[in-house]
């Protein structure tokens, strides 16, 4: 492949994956990314203003209170979706379980979610996403987590966050780590960028990119207990470039009211003025889990590798 | 850099509007996100960027920014719109239609090139563009009709991907996702033949100092 001088480059990525894969999620930012269970939240989702859907069987809520085995959705409701609405549908599959990609890939769903939400179908390796033409998207909780799944081949990192507490503390944790990791990297030289690299075990033109360039070689959007206009508004002046909603809203007393303000949150995060207008009157919120109080076995943001 | 230099509003609802901004700081520009009706006041041209076209047209509603943006691309402005940008701006939007300014004379059917997994980078035939330039194109919309008046300065197989009225371009792909593009330059090239409309008013975002 010609290399233009004038594309930015990515270690590990080709010029022509840096522009569709990644230039696909550039145009997802600014904008909210909803959780939907059928076709007919797909379209209050769309309606209200969501930049992408992402059709799951069952919130990471629901997957809390009923347990087992959380695993990729009937291919039926995912159609259904694809069908419904005009917007990019996006899925996610167990970590590790590349098959439930290659399936996800050929039903054409826009981009794919290897996520901790489901239950990990591996516990040594994540998917290698360079295989695929369909872009990924991956959680992490600090910069070792997002560096190694860019090598893997994502194309857009997000915190995880704790997924379906309606508390957005672990995202906060999580999005902060990342960027003062980031702000670390700055200055350092060669010997000490190599040691990093080492440490958080990627290969050294990935860490100088970051050091250089002081941010993530690709998009970097925010999940995991957002609730609120308001948290959505948080983590987008902590650095996110774009906010998913897992049960926040459908778990809401006024799922339509609520997505339209978290749309609008996003879009105005720094304006007070518009999140207290946005925020007036929208009914009940879901109802949040304090981590604290939470078993270790029962958080998601601990799987991958 | 002048402070004279003519501005450059990019709408900034949803959607690559950084990228846009970049791209023409690169090219010498000023530039500011338009998020409501007081950013408009004294910019000389506008983008309208690529993202979700459907949630740009709830934010243009909610915003109270549908009527005063729509007078902005009707003065006559140099304008650039890119993808769902184009979407906006086209006469007729087909699967499904939609609302749009039908400021530029064509059809365009969105996601016409497919889901995402269709899209990639394609050569583009033109005579004003420099032979071997490329077109990203990302659940592009595909334009099946471009009415008189209007002209094609740029097709991908037979499709017509580049088109300019006056001093409004739209292409169906992203040149902003390339350091520098010749699209981006023809754009920066109109800003300033057209003048720094207004600039008293109202501070840049970057790139201007």
């Amino acid at each position: 492949m010609t290399k233009s001088p004038f594309t930015k480059s990515v270690p590990g990525f080709t010029q022509e994956e840096v522009v569709s894969k990644i230039g696909f999620c550039e145009q997802l930012k600014g904008g909210v990314i909803m959780d939907v269970v059928n076709d007919e939240q797909a379209r209050i989702a769309e309606d209200a203003g969501a930049c992408a859907v992402m059709a799951l069987e069952r919130v990471p809520a629901d997957i809390r209170k009923h347990g087992g085995v959380a695993r990729a959705s009937d291919p039926t409701m995912i159609e259904a979706i694809q069908k419904t609405v005009s917007i990019p549908v996006m899925a996610k599959v167990r970590i590790g379980h590349f098959v439930e990609a290659q399936m996800l890939e050929a039903m054409e769903v826009d981009c794919i979610d290897e996520s901790e939400v489901l239950t990990p179908a591996d516990e040594q390796f994540q998917i290698d996403k360079r295989v695929f033409k369909t872009p990924f998207v991956c959680g992490c909780r600090d910069l070792g987590e997002a560096l190694r799944r860019i090598h893997e081949g994502a194309a857009m990192i997000r915190t995880k966050g704790e997924a379906g507490t309606g508390n957005v503390v672990e995202a906060v944790r999580h999005m902060r780590a990342l960027m003062s990791e980031i702000r670390a990297l700055r200055g350092m030289d060669a010997q000490h960028l190599e040691k990093r690299a080492v440490e958080l075990r990627v290969p050294f033109d990935l860490v100088a990119w970051v050091a250089e360039n002081q941010k993530l070689p690709v998009p970097n959007f925010s999940a995991g207990g957002v609730a609120t206009p308001a948290d959505a508004a948080l983590m987008m002046q902590l650095g996110a470039e774009a906010v998913f909603v897992g049960s926040g809203i459908f778990k809401s007393g006024n799922p339509v009211q609520r997505a339209k303000a978290i749309v609008r949150a996003v879009t105005h995060f720094r304006d007070p003025k518009v999140l207290i207008e946005v925020s007036k009157g929208l009914g009940e919120p879901m109802v949040g889990i304090d981590i604290h109080v939470m078993p270790a076995n029962e958080r998601y943001a601990g799987r991958g590798v | 850099m002048d402070a004279s230099a003519p501005i450059v509003g990019v709408l900034a609802l949803q959607g690559d509007f950084e990228d846009h901004a970049e791209s023409l700081r690169r090219q010498g520009l000023c530039t500011r996100e338009v998020r409501s009706a007081r950013d408009l006041v004294g910019i000389a041209a506008i983008v309208l960027p690529g993202g979700e076209s459907t949630t740009m047209l709830k934010l243009l509603d909610v915003e109270g920014l549908w009527a005063p943006l729509g007078r902005a691309l009707q003065s006559g402005m140099p304008v650039m719109a890119t993808c769902a940008g184009l979407i906006l701006l086209a006469q007729h939007v087909e699967n499904p239609s939609q609302r749009s300014y039908g400021i530029l004379p064509v059809t365009v059917v969105r996601n016409g090139y497919g889901r995402q997994l269709h899209s990639g980078t394609f050569a583009l035939r033109s005579d004003v563009l420099p032979k071997g330039t490329t077109g990203t194109f990302i659940r592009a919309p595909k334009i099946t009709r471009v009415g008189p008046g209007c002209e094609v300065l740029a097709w991908r197989d037979g499709d017509p991907v580049l088109v300019q009225q006056g001093n409004v371009l739209a292409a169906c792909f992203h040149p902003e996702l390339e350091e520098r593009h010749p699209v981006t330059e023809r754009f920066a090239a109109m800003v300033r033949a057209n003048g720094a409309g207004g600039t008293a008013m109202g501070g840049c975002v970057g790139g201007c100092g």
